[in-house]
């Protein structure tokens, strides 16, 4: 009696290690199989998401609330100093926006980004998994709605994301803080190159790809580039100009291994909506 | 299928799909010094501590397979992890049967220790790009930690739950000892 107990113990746990295995190498490997299954069964669960996260939210704001009380005693003394150069750096920005304005108006040239334009479209967070080797949120909106893989996804503060997985009525996004995402990015002085996330660092973002010439300066702030006019025949996702974060810092200045550090302006833990830009055409 | 069967099944589904909503949804976006609290592995800890190694090991993986389905990640890792963590826990109970006040919190935290760090060797081993740093260190470190304080309501929560389905509660059979011929420690002075 008692082998025949310890027997089937030990054969549930193979068979359960087994069929992880097994399942986990299909997902792994693409199965289309696998991923209807999960497509359908997400389907399923996002109502159940988007309910719980509603009831969920004052409870989620209280205890926000409280860290953010905390870090913003911590921030005060540091925000006062940015408040003051930006304040300056506004003046000069006006008076180049006045300029820049004139030439616009001499030069028929109105490729001001909208986003009307591009066809935006609210969603509400339903889940989050932010670890650090997944960045992701579900949202409540998917096929449709009109989303499709590979939008961008944005807040008021900036880049969020991009669209990576969509079943009928809600969708996956990556988020910029996850190791796979990648971007096109530049910088208020003009500088171009990659935007990624710091390895093993998901709350930096790192900007690599640049010349020895190109200088970049703590403070800098630096946006989406779109696409590359040199390659046109491989168009960005991205639309030029949707913040992304401020220049922290520079390894190795002034070299062609220079790498810029990049804090996002999107705090990735604390959304509640997002907007997904529906109409990216070529990115330009 | 024994009589009790049924009733505990259902009780397993419902907690199980009312706590990996919970943490989706709400726990996961609550940072703790740069980390969140992990409900499941827990979970998955409690119901071995009470039902078993084969039960744990079986609700384990039912409730990673629903979390890598809600969050459509790779499907079979966090099945495979809570499997060990639930299997684990359970053994603990049949070998050992602990009756301290904190096993519970000491087997939570040796459970989000073996998922944690388990999950992220599997990361590792399917090629994510997110090498060993301090911050993953310090994650898995702070998860520990934040579960060890929340593990025992955790634990209170589960056996509430399953306490009316289940066949043996441990709490009455150590007082059955006492009652059937077993000595009090107090009683040998």
């Amino acid at each position: 009696m008692y082998d025949k107990t310890v027997r089937r113990r030990r054969a549930v746990l193979a068979l359960l290690v087994i069929s992880s295995i097994v399942l986990l190498t299909a997902s792994f490997g693409g199965s289309g199989g696998v991923s209807s299954v999960q497509r359908g069964v997400f389907e399923v669960i996002s109502p159940i998401q988007d309910g719980a996260s509603r009831a969920l939210k004052p409870f989620r704001d209280l205890f926000g609330w409280v860290g953010d009380t905390l870090d913003a005693k911590g921030q005060n003394a540091s925000l006062r100093s940015e408040r003051d150069r930006l304040r300056r750096e506004l003046a000069d920005e006006q008076l180049t926006m006045s300029e820049n304005a004139q030439l616009r108006r001499q030069l028929g040239l109105n490729r001001k980004l909208s986003l009307d334009q591009l066809d935006p479209v609210q969603a509400r967070v339903q889940g989050t998994s932010t670890s650090l080797f997944s960045q992701t949120i579900n949202i409540d909106k998917g096929s449709a709605d009109g989303l499709r893989t590979g939008q961008p996804v944005m807040t008021g503060a900036g880049l969020v994301g991009k669209v990576s997985f969509v079943a009928s009525g809600a969708g996956k996004v990556t988020l910029l803080t996850d190791s796979t995402f990648r971007v096109s990015a530049r910088t208020s002085t003009g500088v171009t190159g990659i935007l990624k996330p710091a390895s093993g660092n998901p709350d930096d973002l790192v900007m690599g790809g640049l010349a020895a010439r190109d200088q970049v300066t703590k403070g800098d702030m630096v946006s989406t580039r779109g696409t590359d006019p040199a390659a046109r025949d491989l168009p960005s996702l991205f639309p030029p100009g949707i913040p992304i974060g401020t220049v922290t810092g520079v390894d190795d200045p002034g070299t062609d291994t220079q790498q810029v550090h990049v804090k996002p302006f999107v705090d990735v833990r604390s959304l509640d909506f997002v907007q997904v830009l529906r109409r990216t055409g070529s990115g330009t | 299928m024994s009589p009790g069967t049924g009733g505990l099944v259902l009780r397993l589904v419902v907690l199980g799909v009312v706590l990996s909503v919970l943490q989706i949804a709400a726990v996961s976006q609550l940072t703790i010094f740069g980390a969140n609290a992990d409900l499941l592995p827990l979970a998955v800890a409690a119901v071995g501590l009470l039902c078993g190694s084969m039960t744990g090991a079986i609700f384990g993986f039912a409730v990673g397979l629903f979390v890598d389905t809600a969050l459509v990640q790779t499907m079979g890792l966090s099945s495979l992890v809570y499997v060990v963590a639930g299997y684990g826990a359970g053994r603990l109970r049949e070998l050992r049967d602990p009756q301290a006040a904190l096993v519970p919190m000491a087997v939570g935290a040796g459970a989000t220790a073996v998922a944690t760090v388990g999950y992220s060797v599997l990361q590792f081993l399917l090629g994510v790009d997110a090498p060993i740093s301090l911050l993953l260190l310090r994650q898995v470190l702070v998860t520990i930690i934040v579960n060890t304080l929340v593990a025992y309501p955790v634990y209170a929560l589960t056996r509430r739950v399953l306490l009316p389905a289940l066949p043996d509660d441990p709490r009455r059979r150590r007082r059955r000892a006492y009652a059937t011929g077993g000595l009090s420690p107090l009683s040998r002075s």
